[in-house]
């Protein structure tokens, strides 16, 4: 019994000291950098991100269900902000932890020009973008299309996917011939990774403020604390840069 | 409560499952007479490829679909040399997607319908001169009245339930590609929960339905198909 008694403390005592670990949940668009992040991360601090990704509605209908994440890199700014209202996150740990910039894109090279008159004269079938009812980059995809003056003529062609990555999918596997796609998925240090894009302006659409959250499972969690600070670090902007956001 | 899209996906759905499930008793009766009767070494293959969709997860049949129906896909190769251009976010993409998806639904209890006519009532007819199609319609589609019935309502219900192929090849389209399942998603994700749960309820009642109807008319055939 007494041996049971000091297996259970040492179990006990090695468990507080393992809290090295933090659940995060990612949007779909921030997997590529975060999974860069969390190999500097663990490199840096020595705390361990376990990583889920996929769409910020689903991540939110999951938290508020009792899902054991412990930190939220949202899509938008609008998702931490409800969390906030209902008590599901650390009041006032929110903060924008990059800018993401919509891009039209095409798989095949020299399909899409800078300005994305392609749009108008081009001869495709389908044109891919996230779901704009939930996902930001899918919302600002229907705000460029109607600043061109463009939504009732293209919106026949238009698929949507679940999320962006989904976006993305349809467009790179050539399904779809055009994408609105978040630029951190075809873009890396200063050039598109493959195919033709058009970088669209942030004036055509409301920002794509991502914020992140310490949810409330993670108030106590010193690697949660931790992964947040640094998100603010220079390195980790300058990392997150190199993908195509503004921060 | 719900509304015109809401409704708009319950009918595609029900389109949907309708073609699916007609498609398979026309290609899924040789299909599954062939599996019954055969000595072939084929055998086997072909009844582990009918039954791939039971143990694959939809996403992966809906991946793979999704490659191959793009424009460098064999599938997509073809429709587009034959003018149709590529299948996906097509209604024509989704059948032949879930034709694939719900196939071991209706070929297994079929098979397993054929298999119980047994060789004895057709050696009769044959004695008697009915040619084979004639014993065929006359002699085996009576006696293998469960499998066609039990086949026919869980293609139907089964394509009814859809959601990860359509997810992946889909695309979301009202009226054309967006059905029940995606729907539901859909509100589930923008919070739409009262919405979410008239379709997911009505669901649920409808699966339910569907199998009680089907154990009281046939408990035996239902049974079969979970051997």
């Amino acid at each position: 019994m007494k041996h049971l008694v000091s297996l259970v403390a040492v179990l006990a005592i090695s468990g507080a000291a393992q809290a090295d670990e933090v659940q995060v949940a990612v949007a779909a668009n921030f997997a590529g950098p975060m999974e860069k992040l969390a190999a500097e991360f663990q490199r840096d601090t020595g705390h361990k991100a376990i990583v889920a990704t996929g769409a910020t509605g689903k991540f939110y209908a999951q938290i508020r269900n009792g899902a054991p994440f412990e930190v939220l890199l949202a899509a938008d700014d609008e998702t931490p902000a409800k969390l906030e209202t209902e008590g599901h996150m650390v009041a006032g740990s929110r903060f924008t932890y990059a800018t993401g910039r919509l891009v039209l894109w095409s798989a095949k090279d020299g399909v899409v020009d800078a300005g994305g008159n392609v749009l108008k004269t081009g001869t495709y079938r389908h044109l891919s973008i996230a779901n704009p009812k939930t996902a930001p980059y899918g919302a600002a995809a229907v705000a460029t299309l109607q600043k061109l003056g463009l939504y009732d003529t293209v919106q026949p062609r238009i698929v949507q996917g679940e999320n962006i990555a989904q976006a993305w999918q349809f467009a790179s596997t050539g399904n779809a011939e055009l994408g609105f796609v978040a630029q951190a998925q075809v873009w890396r240090d200063g050039k598109f990774t493959s195919g033709s894009g058009w970088i669209v302006p942030a004036t055509m659409h409301d920002p794509i403020r991502q914020d992140a959250a310490l949810l409330a499972k993670g108030a106590k969690n010193p690697a949660a604390q931790a992964l947040l600070q640094y998100l603010r670090t220079d390195k980790a902007k300058a990392l997150i840069r190199t993908f195509g956001y503004e921060v | 409560m719900l509304d015109g899209s809401d409704f708009a996906a319950i009918w595609l759905t029900l389109k949907l499952a309708a073609v699916v499930t007609l498609l398979l008793l026309v290609f899924g009766t040789p299909l599954a007479w062939w599996l019954a009767r055969t000595h072939s070494r084929l055998r086997h293959a072909v009844g582990a490829v009918v039954a791939l969709p039971l143990v694959l997860p939809p996403t992966v049949i809906g991946f793979y679909m999704l490659l191959a129906m793009g424009p460098n896909g064999p599938l997509g190769q073809a429709t587009q040399a034959l003018g149709l251009g590529t299948l996906s976010f097509t209604f024509t993409g989704l059948v032949i997607a879930s034709v694939f998806y719900s196939l071991p639904f209706v070929v297994q209890p079929l098979t397993n319908a054929f298999e119980a006519v047994g060789t004895r009532p057709l050696e009769v007819a044959a004695t008697l001169g009915a040619t084979p199609w004639d014993t065929f319609w006359s002699v085996v589609v009576p006696l293998a009245r469960p499998g066609f019935v039990t086949g026919a309502i869980l293609g139907f219900a089964h394509t009814i339930g859809e959601f990860g192929v359509v997810l992946m090849i889909g695309g979301n389209i009202p009226d054309k590609t967006r059905v029940v399942s995606t729907q539901i998603y859909d509100h589930v994700e923008a919070m739409e929960y009262a919405q979410a749960h008239w379709l997911a309820g009505g669901m649920l009642v409808f699966s339910f339905v569907v199998l009680l109807v089907l154990y009281t008319l046939y408990p035996q055939s239902v049974r079969g198909t979970r051997r």
